[in-house]
């Protein structure tokens, strides 16, 4: 994997730098921030083709899959298990919060770098580790555990149960170092945002995707820590034979529940806000308007953080707690609608009087908005407690959190991507096959997931590797759906090759740009393209907020933060 | 709605899908007005030459009015949605009313065992019916279950029920049901629960009160007379 | 920070050396470390809580932990934090010798503490109150023992700041190790009564 040979790199090859040093074990915080991406981007592969292999599975069951073969019950349960994990830990946090901070976060508050660069490259590093790790588990004797992402006790803590003596204990080695990984650079991000800002940039000027990425940073810090805790229980369960979560022992599995939702829920938003970021970035630049309500967002992102964290039994409504709780829950969870509702509408807001160009990555930041619609309407289904009796693990489930995760995992990405590329490679991407794959992707994506909505709420259960036991529940307009949703999958997929064409190609042959191709206002867009080691020629100061664009009386329609008044 | 794509045969199914009806035309009003919104601005504000973008900056009341009165009115609609749905979840799960008989569930990897009162209407008596995978319920009665789980969590799923409740080792957790039509339905497990997860189906026969008494007859006599050959 | 002071040494990230806040960078991650650490302890402690109040058998196991042994060690521990206050007193006068005789009081007082620790979990162990005997048990040996790493780690990175003191380098570093060696002391300061005193 190189990055691509640029004028200044050419430069610089003189200077006895090797590959090694300046890609491998470069501190500089935008090598980091690419091997992130990159990193995530080849596990994105991976999960994709584990999504294909288990849809393929559920349209024509038992039936020879190309590339991959027959699909037994465990590796059905292996296959959805870590495309769960791989797709959240490995792909969202990775790409959003860690490549894009990486990358975005010294360039974006005026410094050279991060203020630990060997701590960041740790981090990177412990990431890379834990991915491996993660992936030799799947070939581990016994297979890849099985037991869902959730990791529910004591199906996960004894290998007498869920029959991976390896699997399991690997596959929470693997997420616990992917915790301390983005422990480490979440410490990074904070400080470097606190400390390390030019001149003159208050938090008040700090670009939104900043501030997203460091609350998105505490919000993870403050979350995981119970859930560090917890895996180092279910470890020794697994390893040395402790029964933190045995009932028969004195133990509690529900403990797991809720230290594990007490992160998984925050968790949500921690990939959430990151992507929310990238879209305001994008549609102030592509509408070239002013954000509306700065502080509004800014308020409603915190609030959204704060109350993340009261929300989380929303997911064990059916799981054997205190049925009064449940009431307490719903109303936290029908709350955190109202700040995200917010978000959106100022969102929409910023869009009104604006003078909007359907690039790339407007057109992907726009179909954040419009899709993430759709996840947050049908999770309310979901957070009343009384029709998540009926939704609770169906596809509905699964059909309302890919409205979510898909939104920020995979069209925030490729609108960050889109929108900085020039910044990274110094080159454009192709517009053509950038719209070609957008329109590809948005279509055969809610092709996938419609029908899943349809097939949730005619009851069918996730996680279940052939329904041929359940009359009701494998009627022929269902396995239609399931055909359907497999079809558009597949299509997904092929239109990724596009993509990746796209990207590598552009990386070499792509029409080089200057510092600002956008006419952006950020201080990025003030560094050359791409920006050498130390960013700046000369650092930056700053006089204005970020989204000054349409300033009346002005010959020019933006106005960089970094140009003296 | 629920219906069309799957049949309502409880109490408790009709309730929620009550409350499902009420949350999707809520949020489906929502929905259509805000990509409504989103959409006409994309349509209405494309790039022309020679316009420029208009400078607000949404700080002033004036201007954040108009994302603040939205705000209201989706609060109000919380509330409505919250009232709803805790109304329902009182009736569904928390009161659990005098039952005309109660059952006993028993997950286990992988499979469900059934435990019927009997005629006497009495667990724990020697003409309690014992099944696997198969569970017999009298239309029109109230059941009271108690559920528990053997070895790893399971989740007892009665899709037309509309019911679900996770079984977790260690604990006995009661719920209730009274089926509204007879006929054949499927039960699932619903939460992971290894490699035979998708292998533990049951299936449910609700059946008219002289039907029920007909089967349970048939399952005492055949209970009574293995117990005699075999003391 | 001037630009003329941003634009010279370009070899070390300006960034390393920017102040926005006006608290040291290094200090603000050590406050930054310990809460993220906060949270970890506080869920393992939040958890043992949770379930003790649902197991009253679990005072009968409490009963076998050495509640002397745990208050001598409560004691050493904050004498040591002491030896650490004294230690930071020292490099605020740039006194890095005495600064590292100081740290090295306070290794001195961890070593006594893991010492005390082995006693304790052999005797225990020798008497069958193994980790595997009960959920009290399984508590008491990883919240200990995940202090006992914290220990050790602490006394590691002291001793290597104590070699730097006693040459006169890096001097702020001693307050950011005491401000973690009084983060180990705080959570002891929660473990002793949770595990030895309440019975």
């Amino acid at each position: 994997m190189s990055l691509p040979a640029t004028a200044h790199d050419v430069g610089l090859s003189h200077e006895a730098r090797s590959f090694w040093s300046r890609y491998v074990f470069s501190t500089d915080h935008k090598v980091i921030g690419l091997q992130y991406m990159f990193t995530g981007m080849v596990m994105a592969l991976i999960g994709g083709f584990m999504a294909y292999v288990f849809r393929m599975q559920l349209a024509f069951p038992d039936q020879v899959v190309p590339l991959y073969g027959l699909v037994t019950a465990r590796e059905y349960n292996a296959l959805v298990t870590n495309h769960g994990s791989i797709m959240i830990f490995w792909v969202a946090m990775p790409v959003l919060i860690a490549g894009l901070g990486n990358f975005l976060i010294p360039l974006m508050i005026g410094c050279d770098d991060m203020v630990f660069p060997r701590l960041n490259r740790l981090s990177y590093q412990i990431f890379f580790v834990s991915a491996v790790i993660l992936l030799l588990s799947l070939a581990a004797p016994g297979g890849g555990f099985g037991g869902a992402w959730t990791a529910y006790p004591p199906l996960s803590a004894s290998a007498q149960y869920n029959h991976t003596p390896w699997g399991a204990p690997l596959w929470l080695l693997a997420v616990a170092l992917e915790f301390v990984a983005f422990l480490l650079g979440g410490i990074n991000f904070t400080v470097t945002v606190m400390n390390a800002r030019a001149p003159g940039m208050t938090a008040m000027r700090i670009p939104i995707v900043v501030w997203m990425i460091v609350i998105a940073s505490l919000v993870f810090m403050a979350s995981v820590g119970p859930l560090v805790a917890g895996a180092v229980m279910l470890l020794l369960d697994q390893v040395v034979g402790t029964r933190f979560y045995d009932p028969k022992a004195g133990g509690d599995p529900l403990l797991w529940q809720h230290l594990f939702w007490f992160f998984g829920h925050p968790e949500v938003y921690v990939v959430l806000l990151p992507a929310t970021g990238v879209v305001a970035e994008i549609i102030t630049v592509f509408a070239r308007k002013k954000l509306f309500a700065y502080k509004t967002i800014l308020g409603t992102s915190i609030a959204t953080g704060i109350i993340s964290f009261f929300v989380w039994a929303h997911h064990q409504f059916v799981a054997g707690i205190d049925p009064r709780m449940a009431h307490l829950f719903t109303i936290t969870t029908l709350l955190i609608s109202i700040p995200l509702a917010e978000m959106m509408f100022a969102f929409i807001a910023t869009l009104y009087g604006g003078s909007i160009e359907l690039a790339t990555p407007m057109l992907w930041a726009l179909a954040f908005i419009a899709e993430f619609l759709i996840g947050g309407v049908t999770g309310i289904f979901l957070g009343a407690n009384a029709t998540d009796i009926y939704f609770h693990d169906t596809y509905f489930v699964v059909a309302h959190f890919h409205y979510t995760f898909f939104p920020i995992a995979i069209i925030a990405t490729f609108a960050a991507i889109t929108y900085w590329f020039p910044k990274m490679f110094g080159r454009r991407l192709n517009e053509t096959l950038g719209q070609w794959h957008f329109w590809g992707t948005i279509v055969s994506f809610n092709a996938i997931f419609i029908p899943l909505f349809l097939t949730g709420a005619a009851g069918q259960h996730r996680r279940i590797y052939s329904y041929e036991s359940f009359p009701q529940l494998s009627t022929p307009w269902l396995n239609q759906l399931a055909v359907l949703a497999t079809v558009a999958l597949i299509v997904l997929l092929i239109f990724q090759v596009i993509f990746l064409a796209n990207f590598f190609w552009s990386m070499r042959r792509g029409e080089p740009v200057g510092a600002n191709p956008w006419n952006a206002n950020t201080l990025e867009w003030s560094a050359p393209s791409p920006p050498p080691h130390g960013n700046f020629a000369t650092m930056p100061t700053v006089y204005r907020g970020p989204y000054e664009y349409g300033v009346p009386d002005r010959e020019l329609d933006y106005w960089p933060q970094h140009v003296p008044s | 709605m629920l219906e069309w794509l799957i049949p309502a045969a409880s109490t408790s199914a009709e309730e929620i899908d009550w409350l499902f009806t009420l949350i999707f035309y809520t949020v489906g009003f929502w929905f259509l007005v805000a990509q409504g919104i989103f959409f006409g601005f994309i349509l209405k504000f494309r790039r022309r030459p020679g316009v420029r973008s208009q400078y607000i900056a949404g700080e002033s009341t004036d201007e954040k009015r108009w994302i603040s009165w939205p705000h209201y009115v989706v609060i109000a609609c919380d509330v409505v949605l919250i009232a709803g749905a805790i109304a329902v979840w009182r009736d569904v799960k928390q009161i659990i009313p005098t039952p005309d008989e109660t059952i006993r569930v028993v997950a286990q990897q992988w499979a469900w065992t059934f435990v019927h009162p009997g005629p006497d209407h009495r667990l724990d008596t020697p003409d309690d019916v014992v099944t696997v995978n198969e569970l017999h319920v009298r239309n029109d009665a109230t059941y009271v279950f108690e559920l528990s789980s053997r070895d790893v969590v399971h989740s007892f799923s009665v899709p037309v029920f509309r019911l679900k409740q996770d079984a977790v080792p260690g604990r006995v957790i009661t719920g209730w049901f009274r089926p509204t039509r007879t006929g054949t339905f499927d039960i699932a497990c619903a939460e992971m629960c290894g490699i035979g997860h998708a292998l533990m189906p049951a299936v449910l026969h609700v059946e008219s009160a002289e039907a029920h008494a007909a089967w349970l007859g048939d399952r005492t006599t055949v209970a009574a007379a293995s117990s005699e050959s075999r003391s | 920070m001037s630009h003329a002071a941003d634009l010279h040494a370009a070899h070390v990230p300006i960034a390393t050396r920017r102040s926005a806040t006006g608290i040291p960078t290094a200090r603000l991650a050590v406050w930054w470390v310990l809460a993220s650490e906060i949270v970890i302890f506080g869920g393992l402690i939040g958890s043992y809580v949770m379930l003790r109040l649902h197991h009253p058998h679990w005072a009968e196991e409490a009963a076998h932990t050495n509640t002397l042994a745990g208050a001598f060690n409560t004691f050493v521990l904050l004498t040591s934090s002491l030896a650490a206050v004294l230690a930071h007193q020292a490099a605020e006068a740039h006194d890095g010798p005495r600064a590292a005789r100081f740290l090295g009081g306070t290794i001195l007082g961890g070593l006594v503490f893991l010492l005390v620790k082995g006693f304790e979990w052999s005797n225990e162990i020798a008497h069958g109150f193994t980790i595997f005997r009960d959920v009290f048990w399984s508590y008491y040996y990883v919240a200990c023992g995940l202090h006992g790493l914290h220990v050790i780690a602490g006394m590691v990175i002291m001793a290597i700041v104590a070699a730097d003191a006693r040459r006169g380098r890096n001097l702020h570093r001693v307050e950011l190790i005491g401000i973690y060696w009084h983060f180990v002391d705080a959570v002891w300061i929660f473990l002793f009564p949770l595990f030895y005193i309440a019975k």
